[in-house]
């Protein structure tokens, strides 16, 4: 009780020290996994905010913290954040969850924006892009392309938006390439180039010819680029200076037009508690160019794919498909609900390994 | 599971690789800390390198020259851990942390315009006959040269801190201080030459990274190593074989669990991502159960009036 009170009377010192020039301000806080320079998905965070700012000029004021560590630290700084008068703060992974919802429950006039997580409040929204529909695309295209039919995964988290994209990715490329097997590979990090390499390196040294990566760097690129014959996809952001050879497509990321609505309903006073999954259909996943590396015919199957699931015909988890331990799990012509897909914790038939729990 | 696609001559192949950019910055903590001085900012100092290193050899198409550089960027940033603590007598542990920050921030700010950059490659020595030995061959005579430069870095530091009137000396500053000023050694000389020694070693195993080990320029791209490195030296007993054999270690057997994942063992992912902390510590806590103890005045401010 104590430290509440204390940090409600700092919360209004400040407020009325800072009222008087920041009240036509809005003040919108970010805090980032990884450095701003990540060239993937701290980036692209970082480019919705400069977004936010081009937009909003100087009716909107915008502070960010980067490399802030999954825990307790990310509690302090959103803290902080508050405390400093912000009254939007998007906290950009998935292992800010708590500490999102336990500074939430201490500032309730300030507004939260989790990313990836599940957990809500009256203060707190979440969102998330559906990147396994970008997934679905990169299966295709890495089906297609490997010779040795084994692809490397490199995986951050054993966490469901992962498992989602390990999924999708194999029914795509099991689709047009039955041979086709997974090597996957948890890091249990967001962003550490020098694991991220070695990873890339042990996965194309057991014969792996394709690198699909579900971490932040660029760092896989550069070792794919390294060995010479190894295909790989930009992953959050376009990566597009590894084009056309080993990157040959992409999943970017657009934050920038959620950013800019949900700052607009903080001062419009309209903005309630949400839960948003936005896709290749309203833009939030884009397709990054795929490049002369991919044979013409694959590359219009991509784009032919990437259409459907545009148009909101196809959807990639469309039955028939069993799970891992050959149980049923969509019958034919049934889609995944979103409840399933959030909580996805299993394979599906045919991959190998087991989920670390 | 499938053992057999781990090649074992690739994996201790590459296993040296990951272990030596966290050598190179031990075994220049190692230095520092036995002349008495401990500083926090290894990690600053590597990520200092591994940019400077980065930008030189984009710039002029050489690695040795980056590699130069890069040391050469180590201890000009340590030249401010220098001013901090042998000048104005600040304390060791904030100003090493300061250290660490600066460097990050500043590393970030100098790598601005080389996001995505392919730095020239340094390619591999191929020692002639050596080489083509089986086996033994492709593990130990096909590496980039400053694997070996590690190495030999290692043996030069333990020959020179048991075996020479310099190693005395700087030890003597180490473990006391006022003893050896009385003596007429000056302390604060010896104990720049040995900070400046640190971070030329830390900046050279940043510099590894970003242009070997990776290889690009990301910021933040040491991710820890630094940490790693500090932690090292002292689980190693300030000894250099062990810092040497723990850097092995740490390095091998992360490298051995990524294999170990890809080839699907039945080992819990858990166990095996934080198997190389484990180890590590437990195999450098059983070797220094011989009571080697931490250099006497470590960490402790020097001053000719006291």
């Amino acid at each position: 009780m104590k430290f509440k009170s204390l940090l409600t009377t700092a919360a209004i010192a400040l407020g009325l020290a800072t009222g008087a020039v920041a009240q036509d301000k809005t003040k919108v806080g970010f805090v980032y996994v990884g450095p701003v320079g990540d060239g993937g998905w701290t980036y692209e965070h970082n480019k919705g905010r400069l977004a936010v700012e081009d937009h909003f000029g100087d009716k909107v004021e915008t502070v960010f913290v980067e490399s802030v560590p999954e825990g307790p630290d990310a509690e302090r700084v959103m803290t902080q954040m508050a405390l400093e008068g912000a009254d939007l703060i998007f906290t950009t992974s998935f292992g800010y969850m708590d500490p999102t919802i336990n500074v939430a429950q201490k500032f309730p006039n300030v507004k939260f924006e989790h990313a990836t997580g599940y957990k809500t409040a009256d203060n707190v929204s979440v969102y998330s892009a559906r990147f396994y529909e970008g997934r679905a695309v990169q299966g295709h295209i890495a089906g297609n392309m490997t010779k040795s039919n084994i692809i490397g995964y490199i995986g951050s988290y054993p966490i469901p938006e992962v498992i989602r994209g390990i999924n999708s990715a194999y029914i795509h490329a099991k689709k047009v390439n039955p041979d086709v097997e997974f090597k996957i590979v948890w890091a249990y990090t967001w962003f550490d180039p020098a694991k991220e390499a070695d990873a890339a390196t042990v996965l194309i040294e057991q014969g792996a010819d394709v690198i699909l990566q579900h971490t932040d760097s660029t760092a896989p690129q550069a070792a794919a680029q390294e060995a010479g014959n190894v295909v790989t996809f930009g992953q959050a952001s376009d990566m597009s200076e590894y084009a056309p050879f080993p990157r040959v497509s992409s999943i970017i990321d657009d934050w920038a037009p959620y950013y800019i609505a949900r700052t607009q309903a903080v001062m419009d006073g309209t903005w309630e508690s949400a839960n948003t999954w936005d896709g290749i259909r309203e833009g939030m996943v884009a397709i990054g160019e795929i490049t002369e590396a991919v044979p013409a015919d694959v590359k219009e199957e991509a784009l032919a794919l990437k259409a459907a699931m545009a148009a909101g015909e196809y959807h990639p988890f469309t039955g028939p498909l069993k799970k891992q331990d050959g149980s049923d799990w969509l019958a034919e012509g049934e889609t995944a609900d979103d409840g399933t897909l959030a909580g996805m914790n299993f394979y599906v038939e045919g991959l190998e390994g087991e989920i670390p729990q | 599971m499938d053992l057999g696609e781990i090649n074992p001559v690739l994996l201790v192949a590459s296993l040296m690789v990951a272990a030596t950019p966290l050598l190179l910055a031990a075994i220049g903590e190692l230095v520092v800390e036995k002349a008495g001085v401990l500083n926090l900012g290894v990690e600053g100092m590597m990520i200092v390198g591994a940019i400077s290193g980065f930008a030189i050899s984009v710039e002029t198409g050489s690695p040795w020259l980056g590699f130069v550089a890069a040391a050469i960027g180590g201890a000009v940033l340590s030249l401010l851990f220098v001013l901090l603590t042998q000048v104005a007598l600040a304390n060791q542990v904030a100003s090493g942390l300061a250290l660490t920050l600066f460097g990050l921030g500043f590393s970030a700010l100098m790598g601005q315009s080389y996001v995505g950059v392919k730095p020239p490659s340094m390619g591999d020595i191929h020692i002639p006959v050596l080489s083509d030995i089986p086996v033994i061959g492709p593990i130990l005579f096909q590496h980039d040269p400053i694997l070996y430069v590690g190495i030999a870095l290692t043996a030069a530091v333990w020959a020179t801190l048991k075996y020479t009137r310099v190693g005395l000396i700087l030890r003597a500053v180490g473990e006391n201080h006022d003893a050896a000023h009385a003596l007429g050694y000056k302390v604060i000389k010896i104990r720049v030459m040995a900070i400046l020694f640190g971070g030329a070693c830390a900046g050279l195993g940043g510099a590894y990274i970003s242009l070997i080990r990776v290889p690009q320029w990301t910021e933040g791209m040491t991710a820890g190593v630094g940490w790693i490195a500090l932690a090292l030296v002292v689980f190693a007993s300030w000894k250099p074989w062990r810092a040497l054999l723990g850097a092995y270690l740490f390095g091998g057997i992360t490298v051995l669990q990524l294999n170990l994942q890809a080839a699907g063992v039945a080992i819990p992912v858990e166990y095996l991502a934080m198997s190389p902390y484990i180890i590590t510590i437990l195999v450098l806590v059983i070797l220094s159960a011989d009571k080697s103890s931490a250099p006497a005045a470590l960490g402790r401010i020097f001053h000719a009036s006291h």
